[in-house]
């Protein structure tokens, strides 16, 4: 930002850029994509979780009209690709347009029939039959980390991943305790659930031997540097679009073997290749998240002081190591983000993610963190109980405080600065929490099952260079590049590498150019989502883009006001310092010399002449800028919540739910507001509802929106937001991530409320989802015990 | 092949005369042969409300429903509300109170929220939220929803509309 440009935009409530379109019908998501002679996919998928494929029957679909072929493994020769690590011991799995031998999961491809339409290739693909040889079904993780039964032949065992660490002095933080609470925790297996399913249409131009692949992602250029690689192909040669995206949180941010798969078939049969996942597919087949196992233990002392931590973290990766993110991320997340943004030096962790029949996890909204902060925050509960503290005291007394930052945690994570003491006061004074106790102690009087919960959470976003989104994956996802051009017509376009699914880059980004160049807000378009854009993107994820992209956004818009200025004060015949724009008006300060930016495009490229020779050059209207936070920045917040629990059908209602949050300076309220309460209610989701069940035999029973059950709005309260909006210091602009946070908070917010609900039974609610059922059954056990 | 049947009916106004296979979906059919494709398919199973669209002015499930059973009726979908420039009172209020983020679900709630506006009763916060409960939104939380609807409602009940869909809103 300019000293004497005062942003007018950002911190504004602007209304989005992208809603007309999407409020009228006139998105273009992916499957709205309708291109001439384009062919429809349909799949045959595995219905066992561990088999060996004997021989797939194709012969009743060849005679089909309207069916151009059906395709195995053995089809292609395209070699599978690995998600690498640096990871010491780790075995990476690789990924396939369709499963070559075995199968590891219900509903893995196995055979693709190709087909004039969707409804053609359906029937043809119900007509296939596969004899398999089932194989011992690994659905229990510590079952599978024993087992000699391998899921990928090649490795030493089923464990991906093994990772021990330890800072400070454990034992003796523990043997001085004066209170150790210890609980084995499990967060269920969950799915993102975005409503547009995921859906890929592939085109190649034989012409130009090129492809393009449109692509329901949210990592673009991500999937345009592994179909390269895969495909043999010049990047220049691969395109990857990603339009209109409905939803991601994570389940679109890997790469999938439908997107090789169109992509090889297009290829080879010259036309447009389509596939849609309907929702059972989705299910069965998008990545899946959390399914860890926690023991883990804290120590105290007498005034409450946490001592030490130490857990073990067992997690279910399902039967692949995703693509980029590797097995990894969401258990290695857990164990960096344990010990929260407390005042807490010794902690030891040991992490194993382990392999087993199910669909692929990856990365989900959070990462790592909601579990994490669950496991934390009940602990933390559990100990002020012991010690007749209150939970918000406890947390009071053992944040890391403000003259603490830097904070080198007890995983060695720095927390750089943040309002961590500022947002649990703020989360406090926003429910009034001495009447807000005082509301839950009539309601306890009235014999209601009624409690609050508390959980304060950090987390690092916007993560540069010096860092990998995930544990050991050697991809450059610390720098976001920018570039800012104004055409011929005094028209500003401003391309990203990130990837909006729903975020409102589009508007966001905007404003930041929009306050860069002087310009109205919706004359700045805003390119992202489409590989052949940038030289290098990777795509929206990790709570990065508003921090990285709109940190380029910064340094590009400058870059080209400058350009701008120089160029309109050779023509205004003024010095450049004394030149401002305002409304896309070029003026001289004590004059009344104007020129508009339409007169100074046309000049530069219409009326080049008109400047001299030297400047010629360098006159074009464009910079392209990268930007680096280096280390990234602390968001933080605190989630208060309040619940009731019917104890005849014991359902769970949320009756308050408010968050105090610092995600640095709002770009724009509207769209925070809009991100964190999304957020929240897939914490709700994740604490009250939402569960991939599989049987024994790994068969998912889950497999509709019936049986996983998201929340509707009947099931979510109004939720209230406060901001500590105070900029960040190791931003460019000022800015945090915070698209994630929402989820991190709520579950722990809402376990604790629980508990607290169910208090008077000594109940700890140490599952998630603590649905009807569960909650039952620790009722009925609790009432049990005690006769 | 399956024998075609013959069905007329009218979308958004235009009466459309098509030859289709009984089984075809009403929202392949909206989607992929009249090139509607602001109705979008979230389930297939009923479940997610993102194929919403108004038969004869009740909200209906499109991938529920079979094109043929279509033949005679009005549909309206989100491309008749309102458009780009003339956005409807309900589009209008979404927009105002950034009732969408990624907008998949959206013309689904957009039918919804019309069916509401439509039976003009007046409704609290609680009772909008189950008015809506038949469609998912995974992005929004619901909370901006809620707040458009109820302003949107009020303001039809006070008969300060400013909409221009043909059946609310």
């Amino acid at each position: 930002m300019q000293d004497d440009a005062r942003p007018k935009l950002i911190g504004s409530r602007v209304q989005r850029l992208e809603d007309p379109r999407l409020l009228t019908g006139a998105g273009g998501f992916v499957d709205d994509i309708q291109l001439a002679h384009t062919l429809h996919v349909a799949l045959v998928r595995s219905d066992h979780a561990h088999a060996r494929i004997l021989t797939i029957d194709v012969s009743a679909v060849e005679a089909l009209p309207g069916v151009l072929g059906v395709y195995t493994a053995d089809d292609f020769s395209a070699k599978p690709l690995h998600a690498t690590s640096r990871m010491k011991g780790y075995q990476s799995t690789g990924i396939t347009a369709l499963a070559d031998g075995k199968v590891r999961y219900v509903g893995e491809a196995i055979a693709a029939v190709v087909a004039e339409s969707r409804y053609i290739a359906e029937d043809a693909a119900s007509l296939i039959t596969v004899d398999y040889a089932p194989l011992p079904d690994l659905v229990d993780p510590r079952i599978a980390a024993a087992s000699n039964v391998l899921l990928h032949e090649h490795h030493d065992s089923n464990i991906l991943v093994s990772r021990k660490f330890a800072r400070g002095d454990v034992a003796e933080a523990f043997a001085n305790a004066s209170v150790r609470v210890k609980d084995s925790f499990r967060f269920h297996r969950k799915t993102p659930l975005a409503i547009e399913n995921r859906s890929y249409l592939a085109d190649f131009n034989k012409g130009k031997q090129a492809l393009t692949l449109y692509s329901s992602t949210q990592v673009p250029g991500v999937i345009r540097d592994a179909l390269a690689e895969i495909l043999a192909m010049p990047g220049h040669s691969v395109r990857v679009v990603a339009p209109d995206v409905g939803g991601g949180f994570g389940g679109k941010a890997s790469l999938y073997p439908e997107e090789i798969l169109v992509s090889l078939l297009s290829r080879r049969l010259g036309q447009p290749v389509k596939w849609t996942s309907d929702r059972l597919e989705d299910l069965l087949t998008t990545s899946q998240a959390f399914d860890e196992t926690i023991d883990a233990e804290l120590a105290v002392d007498k005034d409450g002081r946490l001592l030490g931590l130490k857990a073990e973290i067992l997690g279910d990766v399902g039967a692949y190591s995703i693509y980029p993110w590797t097995a990894a991320l969401e258990p290695m997340q857990v164990a960096g983000f344990l010990p929260g943004p407390y005042q807490l030096a010794n902690y030891q962790a040991e992490v194993v993610a382990v392999a087993t029949n199910k669909t692929p996890a990856g990365p989900y909204r959070g990462v790592g963190r909601p579990a994490a902060a669950f496991v934390l925050e009940r602990l933390i509960d559990m100990a002020a109980k012991r010690l007749d503290l209150d939970p918000v005291e406890m947390r009071r007394r053992n944040l890391v405080q403000p003259h603490q930052f830097p904070y080198r945690t007890g995983s060695g994570i720095v927390w750089d600065q943040s309002g961590f003491t500022e947002c649990l006061e703020l989360a406090c004074k926003g429910v009034d929490y001495p009447a807000f106790q005082a509301e839950r102690n009539t309601a306890r009087q009235a014999g209601r099952w009624f409690g609050v919960g508390v959980a304060s959470y950090a987390e690092l976003t916007g993560i540069g260079s010096r860092m990998s989104a995930a544990p050991g994956m050697p991809i450059n996802t610390g720098t976001e590049t920018a570039t800012v051009e104004i055409d011929a017509s005094g028209a500003v376009r401003a391309t990203f590498g990130v990837a909006s699914h729903g975020q409102g880059l589009e508007t966001t980004l905007a404003q930041i150019v929009a306050d860069e160049l002087g310009v109205p807000v919706d004359g700045v378009q805003v390119i992202h989502g489409d590989s052949a854009a940038v030289t290098h993107s990777t795509g929206t994820y990790a709570s990065r883009s508003a921090v990285l992209a709109g940190g380029a956004a910064h340094l590009s818009g400058q870059a080209v006001r400058a350009k701008v200025l120089e160029a309109a004060a050779f023509m205004l015949e003024a010095d450049a310092d004394d030149l401002d724009i305002e409304d896309g008006i070029i003026s001289e300060r004590g004059t009344n010399k104007t020129l508009s930016l339409a007169e100074v495009g046309r000049a530069v490229y219409s009326e080049m002449g008109r400047f001299p020779l030297d400047m010629r050059a360098e006159l074009d209207l464009r910079a392209t800028k990268f930007y680096d936070p280096e280390f990234g920045t602390t968001t933080s917040a605190t989630h208060i919540a309040a619940v009731e629990i019917d104890p005849e059908t014991f359902i769970v209602t949320v009756k308050r739910f408010l968050v105090a949050e610092d995600c640095g300076r709002l770009i724009n309220p509207m769209i925070v507001d809009g991100q964190v309460h999304g957020g929240i209610v897939q914490g709700i989701g994740a604490a009250l509802f939402e569960e991939v069940v599989h049987d024994q035999n790994g068969q998912a029973l889950s497999a509709s929106l019936v049986d996983y059950v998201a929340p509707s709005a009947a099931e979510v309260p109004k939720l209230e937001v406060l901001h500590l909006d105070t900029a960040a210091r190791g931003t460019l602009g000022g800015y945090r991530g915070m698209g994630e946070g929402g989820t991190i908070g709520a579950p722990a917010a809402i376990a604790n409320a629980i508990t607290d609900a169910l208090s008077h039974l000594n109940i700890n609610i140490s599952q998630l989802p603590a649905t009807p059922e569960r909650i039952y059954r620790l009722v009925t056990q609790a009432i049990e015990g005690d006769t | 092949m399956i024998r075609k049947r013959p069905i007329t009916l009218t979308v958004n106004g235009s009466t459309y005369a098509r030859d289709i296979e009984p089984r075809r979906l009403l929202t392949d059919f909206l989607r992929e042969d009249l090139g509607l494709t602001g109705t979008h398919v979230g389930c297939e199973h009923g479940v997610c409300g993102a194929c919403t669209v108004l038969l004869d002015g009740n909200s209906a499930r499109a991938c529920l429903c079979l094109a043929v059973q279509a033949d005679g009726r009005d549909v309206t979908t989100v491309e008749g509300m309102g458009e780009i420039g003339a956005l409807s009172l309900l589009q209008e209020k979404f927009r105002k109170h950034h009732a969408l983020q990624c907008g998949f679900c959206t013309p689904g709630m957009l039918a919804t929220a019309h069916e509401i506006l439509n039976d003009a009763a007046p409704l609290t916060d609680a009772e909008i939220r189950e008015a809506l409960s038949g469609n998912l939104c995974r992005c929004t939380g619901y909370e901006h929803i809620v707040r458009a609807v109820s302003e949107a409602l009020s303001e039809r009940l006070g008969g300060a509309a400013t909409g221009s869909a043909p059946n609310a809103g």
